[in-house]
């Protein structure tokens, strides 16, 4: 039985423990907003916060998972809109938006741990995160803007 | 895996659709209905007490319902042209729900893909708008026993200046049902100066969902019941199952079953493509069934296809005489010879489209009837397919769309769908299809690899006195036409057949092709081919001749006149010619705004840092584009700044316009970089990400400027006009810096740059 925490709610799974985390909070928990790009940790659609830190949920197996704190994009939302999102609204960062989850995830654990990044910075951290739509210049904006908020 | 099925149906399959859901399930509920998605084919527009029109309802609480027909894949469309219809019905936006409309011919076409759906729909919009506008005054009118010429409308109210009475729409609703809905000429439509929204456009009205992970793609669907399936594709097109031994794949747990579908019968159009599925309790288990599933196949006539061979075929075939697709002077006459002729060859091979959701598609079959969630881009499409692939009527087929995760044209082809509609008949469950990454790259409708030869004689000044273009690709009719092998006029016309040069002799030729995959359309379809290489070569020809690209190809267009296509096919992207008109003037404004806005006339290139130009109309948008790059000693090529200018004819939504041309040097850079799809022995050799890239943050422009012409001319397309020139301008700049002319697209295998 693994035991894990996620958006702050106690959770108990007993199957397969190599399934990843990315199908156990879409299928199972019905959390959809975490999205499925390629599966294989490149694009970082799935991105996810395991205690604080951004990781790829596609590749994360529940083992991995157990005992741990996870927060997806609907625990953002859920009351106020996070900083981040706020910002990602005023730029009108996305076009299709089915990456967002996963860019703002991302961008949430670039400005924890770097309250004001460069250029540089934003391209280093977000690097892992696919945009087919192209809306990286609004998404390094918007984590400019944040960052204003936040600090 | 049991406690699996257990959660999942006790607490969230059967939440979204199904009766009595529980908690989690509940908060999804809502953010569906916000997002309007209907659930018995009706519309809450329909259902509205004033129904003047299949995509306006009026409430008596003065909510307005619109129909968005269209299909979001990120261009905003299901807000902009909602807006045309609010603008003309002096609707308050902040009243509006937007409806999304299921598959169904009575809003004409849904076909969302070639830019059109402004073009094609917005007086449309607008006539509907008015017409219940009109409905609204007449009914306030009778209660107030005045003229309705003077009454007139503010935001969301009708007002009798001249005593100060003001009614609500909502207040009017009913009385204005009563009324006959009125001829189009009978409602007249405001006055430009009178636009609310029209030209200022307005964000999308899914922008917080999109933020938040509320919005429901296709890959979100749920159907209480339902069992999610992956399936193995034959690897080589039109191949068959030989033998199956499904055994290993039947021990995975949460695997239920396999089930075998038949091939395609030629041409494959958007059937689906046979192959092996995997049914399973959850979208892992079938990925790691499919894993252990042990197939042998009959890969048939196509196993031979190989991409380095093919292009040699392609190259040897531009070389002979085509067919003539336009021929302008003597071009006829045998082409000049001598130290003053220029010829170049140049390349793009398959392309994918990648949208960041993978096919999927969720489908119901049951009494005899379908019903599915797609993210689609043509609703009216999986009808069709899926009354054919099941035999039932198309009216039995209800097709809900959601939102799509990106689209560039792949899911305009509904071969996903109707597996999912297939697998649910004969399985008797809801069926959800979910593709892998991997399946979406080795199985897509590509973008057509093209061979162009490009042949120029050239006077004493470096202007061409005779022009030969000859372009070789597969065509798309050959997914609906087995023995199709020439471009078709609409896709030739897409920047080949209309190059707008003025120049004494042009001969314009195509060669033919046989397709070994599906060939389909991508993001500005074969304008990226065609544009790549008039550009570049006109380019060239500047260089050759030491003159600046932009003065000489402002020298090529000529003077300002309206392209005379008389004896030519040229079918204009299926618009009326006299409406939406070749006119080179307004391709010289916007080569002179993109220099102008980007400087051109200071930028000196010098190695390592260069400038680039291109400019070219597609989907009857003008669009001129001016690339800077850098390029290190280690061949590392960063693009600092990217400027481009266009002229779309009115734009509703400028800044949803501006994202489409960002977007579009975004899907471009990939173009230029990496992308390249290639087949080994009949199979496709990418997978993912990994050997398919596309750009990433720290590959793409930098900065990217776009200006927009204010024009009252009637709109054009935004989606796609953006990616062909800057294609062409990023290959031109890196000429520039480095002196070494792209000719093979992407620059990842051409030996000169990989």
């Amino acid at each position: 039985m693994i035991k894990l925490k996620v958006n702050g709610t106690d959770r108990s799974f007993d199957g397969d423990p190599d399934m990843p985390l990315l199908w156990y909070l879409r299928d199972v928990l019905g959390l959809t907003g975490t999205k499925f790009g390629c599966g294989i940790a490149l694009c970082g659609a799935c991105t996810v916060h395991k205690n604080g830190e951004a990781i790829r949920s596609c590749v994360t197996p529940m083992s991995a998972a157990a005992g741990s704190d996870i927060r997806t994009i609907e625990d953002l939302g859920a009351n106020l809109l996070h900083p981040v999102q706020e910002a990602w609204m005023q730029v009108n960062v996305p076009q299709c938006g089915y990456c967002q989850s996963g860019q703002i995830m991302q961008a949430i654990s670039l400005l924890k741990s770097n309250p004001h990044p460069s250029d540089q910075e934003i391209d280093d951290a977000m690097v892992g995160n696919i945009c087919r739509c192209g809306t990286y210049q609004r998404i390094r904006q918007a984590i400019k803007l944040a960052a204003g908020k936040i600090a | 895996m049991s406690q699996i099925q257990n959660v999942s149906r006790r607490r969230f399959l059967q939440g979204a659709f199904g009766a009595g859901a529980l908690i989690l399930a509940a908060r999804y509920v809502p953010a569906m209905r916000m997002n309007g998605y209907p659930t018995d084919g009706q519309t809450d527009a329909d259902r509205a007490t004033l129904h003047p029109n299949v995509f306006v309802g009026i409430q008596q609480d003065g909510t307005i319902y619109i129909v968005a027909h269209r299909s979001e894949m990120g261009t905003t469309i299901r807000t902009s042209l909602p807006l045309v219809l609010a603008d003309e019905l002096d609707a308050d936006w902040k009243q509006v729900k937007i409806d999304q409309a299921i598959g169904d011919k009575r809003y004409g076409d849904q076909n969302t893909d070639g830019s059109h759906s402004i073009r094609s729909f917005y007086d449309t919009m607008r006539e509907c708008g008015a017409a219940a506008r009109w409905m609204l005054i007449q009914a306030a009118a009778q209660q107030w026993r005045v003229p309705a010429s003077e009454c007139s409308t503010e935001l969301h109210a009708v007002v009798h200046k001249a005593t100060g009475r003001r009614l609500g729409y909502g207040e009017l609703a009913s009385e204005a049902a009563r009324l006959s809905v009125p001829k189009k000429e009978q409602s007249q439509v405001k006055t430009p100066s009178e636009w609310r929204y029209i030209r200022k456009g307005m964000t999308s009205v899914d922008l917080e969902n999109l933020c938040t992970g509320k919005a429901m793609y296709g890959m979100d669907a749920r159907l209480d019941g339902m069992v999610y399936a992956s399936i193995e594709h034959p690897p080589v097109f039109g191949g068959k199952i030989k033998s199956l031994d499904d055994q290993e794949a039947l021990k995975v747990a949460g695997v239920q079953q396999t089930v075998s579908l038949d091939p395609f019968k030629p041409p494959a159009a958007f059937q689906p493509l046979g192959g092996v599925a995997v049914i399973a309790d959850n979208t892992w288990a079938a990925f790691q069934g499919r894993k252990k599933l042990k197939i042998t196949w009959e890969n048939g006539p196509n196993e031979s296809y190989d991409s380095v061979e093919y292009k040699k075929q392609l190259r040897e075939t531009a070389h002979k005489p085509g067919k003539l697709i336009r021929s302008v002077g003597d071009s006829g006459k045998e082409f000049p010879t001598g130290n003053n002729v220029v010829e170049a060859d140049y390349y793009v091979p398959l392309l994918a489209h990648v949208p960041m959701e993978p096919m999927v598609a969720l489908a119901e079959f049951k009494d005899g009837k379908v019903t599915a969630w797609a993210p689609t881009q043509n609703p009216q499409a999986v009808q069709a397919i899926v009354s054919s692939e099941l035999g039932i009527p198309v009216q039995d087929v209800v097709c809900h769309v959601t939102l799509l995760g990106g689209g560039f044209g792949r899911k305009s082809k509904p071969d996903y769908v109707a597996e999912a509609a297939v697998l649910s008949k004969k399985l008797g469950h809801p069926v959800k299809v979910v593709w892998t990454r991997e399946d979406d790259v080795k199985f897509d409708y590509y973008n057509a690899v093209a061979s162009m030869y490009m042949k120029a004689a050239v006077d004493g000044k470096g202007k061409p006195t005779a022009w030969l273009q000859r372009s070789v690709f597969p065509p798309i009719t050959s997914i609906f036409d087995v023995n199709a092998v020439y471009g078709d006029p609409p896709h030739l016309a897409q920047g080949w057949t209309d190059l707008p040069y003025d120049l004494p002799s042009i001969r314009i030729e195509n060669g033919p092709a046989q397709a070994h995959v599906r060939i389909g359309w991508l993001r500005s379809v074969a304008n990226i081919y065609h544009a790549f290489a008039i550009q570049c070569f006109t380019d060239e020809l500047a260089h050759r001749a030491n003159r600046d690209p932009v003065e000489y190809m402002l020298d090529l267009v000529g003077p300002p006149r309206t392209l005379d296509f008389t004896n030519v096919d040229y079918p204009n992207y299926g618009a009326d010619y006299k409406t939406y008109p070749w006119e080179t003037g307004r391709l010289r404004k916007v080569i002179e705004m993109a220099a102008d806005k980007s400087g051109w006339a200071k930028k000196k290139s010098t190695k390592g840092h260069g400038f680039g130009f291109a400019a070219h109309r597609s989907f009857l948008t003008y669009v001129a584009t001016v690339v800077e790059v850098e390029v290190t000693d280690d061949g590392e090529i960063r693009i600092p700044r990217v400027d481009t200018a266009l002229d779309a004819g009115l734009v509703v939504n400028p800044e949803a316009t501006r994202a489409q041309f960002e977007g579009a040097v975004v899907f471009g850079t990939s173009i230029v970089r990496s992308g390249e799809i290639t087949a080994k022995n009949g199979a496709i050799q990418q997978s993912n990400f990994n050997d398919y890239p596309v750009a990433r943050i720290n590959e793409v422009p930098a900065q990217t400027n776009v200006y927009i012409t204010e024009s009252s001319a009637p709109p054009a397309g935004v989606g796609e006009p953006g990616v062909p020139p800057f294609v062409a301008a990023f290959c031109n700049a890196i000429f520039a810096a480095t002196g070494k002319r792209v000719r093979d697209l992407p620059l990842s295998s051409n030996s000169l740059f990989g």
